[in-house]
Formats: C-alpha cells, sequence, structure tokens
C-alpha cells in the first residue's frame, strides 16, 4: 500500500512512537475508530484502553499499546496521539495488575470524602481497562 | 606576616575547596545534560497540545464564553504568582534573580491596588521569600521531584493550581521561572498561564504547512477544552520546571567553574608567597651563620 498514515505516540516525557502506519485504532470516549489514511480531521478525547497499530498491512497488528486516556488528532495523513501513560500491553503484568485492581476496588470502598472517591473510581477504571487488554491478548493468539 | 606554617595551612584548605568546587562542577554538567535531554523529549508533546489548542479555539464559535480557564473570570483582582527556584545554592544568581523579579512583580501588582497570591517552588524561593511576603505565600513545594523531574511533579503543582483557582482564590496566574538559553545565561520570565492565552501558543507552534483543516470533534468541542485546558496547564508547568531545572543546573555549572578558577589563582598567590618567605628565611639563616663565621 503507498499510502500510510504517520502515526505518532506521544508523552509529556517524550516521542515514544513515530512511524508510517497503515491503519491506527484508537479508543476514542465515544467509541474505538481506525485511522485509515484519508481520514476526515477529528479531534477526540480517549478513554483507557488499547491502541492498535497495523504496520504492515491492515490485518495484523504489528504492535498493541496501552493508553490510560489522552486525546487523538486525525488528519488525512497524520494521527497523533497525547497520552499521559502509555505501556506496550506486552510489558503488562497480569499478577500485578489483577492485584491493582483489588486494591483500587478497596480504596473505593474506603474512600471517605467525594473527591477521593473520584479520584480512585478514575484509577480503578485505567486498571480494569488493563485487565481487559489483557485478557484481549489471550484470546488473540 | 604571616607564618610559613599558617600559609600551608591556608594553602590546603584552598586546595580541598577547589577540589569540592570542581567536582560540584562536573556533577552540575552531567545534571544539566540529563536536564537538557529531558526538556528537549517533553518538546514534541508541548507542540502538539498547542497545536491541536489552536485548532480547537479557532472553532470555538466567537462569541461563545468557553471554559474559564481560557476565558478567565473576567477580572484581574487576585494575581497568583507561582516562582519556580532552586532547592540549593551555589548556583550563582539564579535564585536571587527570580526572587529579584517577584519583589518586583509584587511591587507592580501591589501598586495597582491588587492582591498578591504566592505559590513557590523549591525551597530557596520559599526562605527569600517568607520574611518580607510570608503572609502572601498560599503554599510552597519543597524538593519536588527528587532525583528525576517527572511529569506527575508538574502534575502535582497544576493540581494544586487548578484547586486554587476552582475554589475562586485567584483570577490570573503567573510563573516566574528561568528560561534556558546557555549554560551562562538564564532568562527570568514571566509567563500567564491562567486564563491561558491562545495566540502565545501559535506563535510558538511551528508553522505548518498543511492547509487549516476543518476538524469533527468527539465530544464536543467545549467537552474536549474543559478537558484539554487542565492538561494544558500542566504542561506548561512542567515545561517551565524542565526549563527551570536545566537553567539551575547551568547556573550552578557556571557558578562552580568560577569557583574553582578563583580558588586556583588564590592558590598561585598564596604558593608564591609561601616561596618567598621561605627563601628569607633560608637568606635569612645563612647571613646568620656566615656573619657568625667571620666574628670568630
Amino acid at each position: 500500500m503507498a499510502d500510510k498514515v504517520e502515526f505518532e505516540l506521544v508523552s509529556p516525557e517524550k516521542l515514544l512512537v513515530s512511524q508510517p502506519v497503515d491503519m491506527v485504532v484508537v479508543p476514542g470516549s465515544e467509541g474505538y475508530l481506525g485511522a485509515l489514511p484519508g481520514h476526515a480531521p477529528l479531534i477526540t478525547t480517549l478513554k483507557p484502553g488499547v491502541i492498535d497499530i497495523y504496520a504492515d498491512g491492515i490485518t495484523t497488528i504489528s504492535n498493541r499499546i496501552f493508553v490510560a486516556g489522552g486525546f487523538a488528532e486525525v488528519t488525512e495523513t497524520r494521527c497523533t496521539v497525547l497520552a499521559e501513560e502509555a505501556v506496550e500491553v506486552t510489558a503488562l503484568d497480569r499478577a500485578a495488575v489483577e492485584q491493582q485492581v483489588k486494591d483500587l476496588a478497596e480504596d473505593l470502598a474506603d474512600a471517605a470524602s467525594d473527591v477521593e472517591k473520584r479520584a480512585a473510581e478514575g484509577k480503578l477504571l485505567v486498571a480494569q481497562a488493563k485487565l481487559e487488554a489483557l485478557g484481549g491478548t489471550q484470546t488473540a493468539h | 606576616m604571616p607564618s610559613l606554617k599558617d600559609l600551608k595551612i591556608r594553602i590546603d584548605s584552598v586546595k580541598s575547596t577547589q577540589k569540592i568546587t570542581s567536582a560540584l562542577k562536573m556533577v552540575a554538567a552531567s545534571k544539566l545534560r540529563r536536564a537538557q535531554e529531558q526538556a528537549e523529549a517533553g518538546r514534541p508533546y508541548a507542540e502538539r497540545m498547542g497545536r491541536m489548542l489552536s485548532s480547537l479555539a479557532a472553532n470555538v464559535p466567537a462569541g461563545a464564553q468557553g471554559p474559564k480557564l481560557m476565558a478567565g473570570t473576567g477580572s484581574d483582582q487576585v494575581q497568583l504568582l507561582i516562582v519556580l527556584t532552586g532547592d540549593r545554592g551555589l548556583c550563582g544568581g539564579f535564585n536571587a534573580t527570580i526572587v529579584r523579579e517577584t519583589k518586583r512583580q509584587i511591587a507592580r501588582l501591589t501598586g495597582e491596588g491588587k492582591t498578591v497570591k504566592l505559590l513557590t517552588v523549591g525551597r530557596k524561593g520559599r526562605d527569600l521569600l517568607r520574611r518580607e511576603f510570608g503572609s502572601m505565600i498560599v503554599h510552597s513545594y519543597e524538593n519536588l521531584g527528587g532525583k528525576r523531574l517527572g511529569f506527575a511533579d508538574a502534575a502535582q503543582v497544576a493540581d494544586k493550581v487548578l484547586e486554587l483557582f476552582d475554589a475562586g482564590e485567584f483570577d490570573v496566574a503567573s510563573i516566574i521561572f528561568n528560561k534556558f538559553k546557555s549554560a551562562m545565561t538564564q532568562i527570568v520570565t514571566v509567563q500567564q498561564i491562567v486564563p491561558f492565552a491562545v495566540t502565545a501558543t501559535t506563535e510558538e507552534a511551528p508553522a505548518s504547512t498543511e492547509p487549516k483543516a476543518i476538524y469533527e470533534f468527539e465530544p464536543s468541542e467545549e467537552d474536549i477544552l474543559n478537558d484539554l485546558l487542565p492538561r494544558n496547564l500542566s504542561i506548561q508547568v512542567y515545561t517551565a520546571l524542565l526549563e527551570s531545572s536545566a537553567s539551575f543546573f547551568g547556573a550552578q555549572m557556571t557558578a562552580m567553574d568560577n569557583a574553582t578558577r578563583n580558588a586556583g589563582d588564590t592558590i598561585k598567590k598564596l604558593t608564591l608567597n609561601y616561596n618567598r618567605t621561605r627563601q628569607a628565611f633560608i637568606t635569612k639563616e645563612l647571613i646568620e651563620i656566615i656573619s657568625g663565621a667571620e666574628a670568630v
């Protein structure tokens, strides 16, 4: 395929990925969306989830990256994702994430004030999404 | 006239000072390199954030108020100054210039009849401002980031600022920090961060060659802006913190370089003095021996 999308994944601390890809699927807050070359310009917020990168052909996922939310800007030739936390799915540790989910659920139950509760809820969502991402990898294989 | 022994002691003491300053200089140089790399690595995010913001801002219908973080509270009565200094000294005029600028801003703002509040980052800034303006300091951070400054540290400061803003504690916030130009020069910069001035970022962002696209937004522009602006605030704080830390190590390196050189000069002078004294002493002894021999 001649046409490619210039995919960039940036965290505040560094530029994580910058490569031309065939397609990239990002977890938009209103649903997953795939960016192919020539996509209409779009700006969206992201929910915690997995970015699927299709670098060689639009049928094989070449890389999966978990993001804990952020923003994506899609234009005809580019797809830029601004994420605050990004980890490759393969680098996630299942046991650790499960433990995290458990701990956070406890935190949520213990949360006294509204502010604490909201913070714990947000973290729990991220952790649960991580777990979901791990489940996804297993079914995919 | 100091005795030979006194001179020897002084030379030794200056030598050990020189060892310390030159070690500090090398430490600062390596930390400077790291801080610079970090600042470099953080730039793409800030750039893209700026680009996204300006396209968003361009799409917000004219006349609409927009989020408070961008439109402001409609008043500029209470001003918050965020002062970024180092945690340590031994860095030349680094902290002093920041504090001087802060004092000038305070004088200007209070002269205009406004209320000033201070948020200090870094131990030195708090210590230096506490005596005169202690009542203005609403919060202070020390030892932020420890060994390595992360985005989380900046987010911590930004969250505090947002919390104050939401509580209506201030109308306008500016950040005062040293912008890194080179290891030798740092520029004291005052940058307004709340309400956020869109034009500032569009100027900084590199001119894009592609035509301005008409974006779709998911969810609405306003929702995205509400999400993006606090994030942008953290980024601005983060960038300023990185600049400040790079400047700090630059200033420290320069200061320690000067100190090492001065110590070298002092050692040279003292050694010369020491040798002269020693020679004079020997000559005196010789004269005594010879005149003693002649007398016999």
